[in-house]
């Protein structure tokens, strides 16, 4: 019950510097995001952004949990190759996206379209937060009365 | 004491479920193909023995035949090996070798080695005319009607599971070729 104030306050220094240490690391690894990349030459900063932020939402068939980005699969350079061949083509994000679902299918977009069919997996979260939201009200309720 | 219960019924409905899913956990790595029943993406490849030599899509219009993307980078085609000379000999249609990101000495010194198994040979060096295709690994084995549709598309080895399912399906495309 007593537990002497002095002692407790190294703990919460400690999870300071662990916040601190976690957040740098964090840093860090949003930094080496665009290692991966072969260094292509774009002509404005327009169509690098568009190639860097399409082979992020684009994902490597191969090693399945990795993005266009990440991988150093060679599969995943040839889609690259690909897609930078297209934007110096001028073609649209929408087209450049279709390519690629017409031949791996909607399993290469890491951002799914809304569709019927994947209605579920969009609206899904936020119908277990209702049902969460839901229980935790009935739950509330119920120790009320039994208070 | 049934309330109690609610959360262990809740932790095994859990522990089911994650079971029945290893079971599937390979097959739910496989991509299912959008180019099933598609036409096959028409490409103009050189052939390995002959480099001079390009082949196209449109030679092969009017007959069934298999397309089977391999590389001696590949080891699991190392494995399917024995089953895809099994195709060529035993299922009466072109067994087009579709060689995948290779250096041409080193595919021919894999077929002196391990024997040629494909009727035609086809060499697609960069892999673009594979994306169309919609390759991801190797081997992949796919099967195309008289018309030029892609019907059929194996991901992985052939075995002998695999092989006579393919067989199966060869022998309804040969009938549809006949029948037309």
């Amino acid at each position: 019950m007593t537990q002497p104030i002095p002692r407790s306050n190294p703990r919460r220094y400690g999870g300071m510097a662990a916040l601190i240490t976690f957040l740098v690391l964090s840093l860090l690894c949003s930094l080496s995001w665009a290692s991966a990349i072969e260094p292509y030459e774009f002509a404005n900063k327009v169509e690098e952004a568009r190639f860097q932020a399409l082979s992020r939402e684009l994902r490597c068939t191969v090693c399945q949990n990795q993005s266009l980005a990440d991988s150093d699969a060679p599969l995943a350079q040839d889609l690259r190759r690909e897609l930078y061949a297209m934007i110096k083509d001028g073609r649209a994000d929408m087209e450049i996206r279709q390519f690629m679902v017409d031949r791996y299918g909607e399993f290469v977009l890491y951002r799914p379209p809304i569709a019927s069919h994947t209605l579920l997996l969009w609206a899904g979260p936020f119908i277990m937060l209702l049902i969460g939201i839901a229980i935790g009200l009935i739950t509330i309720k119920r120790r009320r009365k039994a208070l | 004491m049934i309330r109690m219960l609610v959360p262990l019924a809740i932790f095994l409905g859990l522990v089911i479920m994650l079971v029945a899913g290893l079971d599937t956990a390979e097959e739910r790595k496989l991509v299912a193909s959008p180019l099933i029943d598609k036409p096959v993406p028409p490409f103009s490849l050189p052939g390995l023995y002959e480099p001079e030599i390009v082949r196209s899509t449109e030679e092969f219009l009017g007959a069934p035949w298999i397309l089977n993307v391999w590389g001696s980078w590949c080891w699991a085609c190392r494995v399917e090996h024995p089953f895809v000379e099994r195709l060529g000999s035993e299922a009466g249609i072109p067994l087009v070798g579709f060689n995948w990101k290779d250096e041409r000495d080193d595919a021919l010194e894999w077929i002196d080695r391990y024997g040629d198994a494909w009727t035609t040979h086809v060499v697609d060096f960069e892999g673009r005319s594979a994306i169309d295709l919609g390759v991801y690994g190797a081997p992949e084995t796919f099967l195309i009607d008289h018309r030029g549709i892609i019907r059929h598309k194996h991901i992985g080895p052939i075995d002998q599971t695999v092989f006579d399912d393919l067989m199966r399906r060869i022998m309804t495309l040969r009938s549809e070729a006949e029948a037309s």
